[in-house]
């Protein structure tokens, strides 16, 4: 099965509602619990990426009995360093981002740790591939 | 205990909460906030309802005098969420909930 979600930059009303649609259907397809809330913190952490970061973009779920994958693609600023936005703490989220509550640096992080494969590929001025997998036992 | 106001959900306050998690980042409320907690914060926008909603969390206390806008309590009606808010710190809420049996997420 798969899901797939246009998700828009600065729009802060909708955002998380993607990750909210992959986890129900998730939960339907009877997946592990710690299998969807691996997959639903990469989900929300990378709508959250394009959200804060990118112009536009979309999130997308790969379901497979063994298998979840999240792609998330957007047109925006690119990383110019992911090893440096994979390290806790490092954000470049303005002040009234960190103000709602994110921008902590934490997102590729704790995609990263929920991660079961991951990769990231980035070019600066033109967007971000995010490509993660989770395996479900 | 909280001497807190509930801003919807009246209806929904005996429900059982199984700990309680207070953050005010929403990543690490996503990463440790467990199914069944109840959320203590001082987030009151929009994605605070998606949040806990994403968790499972069964209802949220808005700390240190923070009041969400309208447009949130009705997300939160509308998802069956019961929102209250309290005056009290974040630190003493807590306090004052893990002395009375709540235990953490």
């Amino acid at each position: 099965m798969q899901l797939k979600f246009q998700v828009k930059g600065m729009d802060f009303g909708r955002a998380g509602q993607a990750a909210t649609k992959i986890k129900k259907a998730l939960q339907l397809a009877g997946m592990d619990p710690a299998t969807i809330r691996k997959a639903i913190i990469i989900a929300y952490e990378a709508e959250m990426n394009i959200v804060i970061h990118a112009y536009h973009g979309t999130l997308t779920a790969n379901i497979t009995p063994h298998k979840v994958e999240i792609i998330a693609e957007d047109e925006g600023p690119g990383i110019p360093d992911i090893p440096l936005a994979m390290q806790e703490g490092y954000s470049t989220a303005p002040p009234h981002i960190r103000e709602m509550g994110f921008g902590a640096g934490m997102g590729l992080p704790n995609i990263k740790k929920s991660a079961d494969e991951l990769d990231i590929q980035s070019e600066v001025n033109k967007g971000t591939r995010l490509w993660a997998a989770v395996f479900n036992n | 205990m909280l001497h807190a106001d509930v801003l919807c959900g009246a209806d929904l306050l005996d429900i059982e909460v199984t700990c309680g998690f207070g953050c005010d980042l929403i990543s690490d409320s996503l990463c440790f906030a467990r199914p069944g907690c109840l959320l203590l914060t001082g987030l009151t926008n929009v994605q605070i309802i998606r949040l806990a909603e994403m968790v499972e969390a069964r209802a949220i206390v808005f700390v240190r005098g923070k009041r969400p806008g309208e447009d949130v309590i009705k997300l939160a009606r509308e998802k069956g969420l019961p929102l209250l808010a309290t005056d009290l710190f974040l630190f003493e809420s807590c306090g004052i909930l893990y002395q009375a049996g709540l235990r953490s997420s």
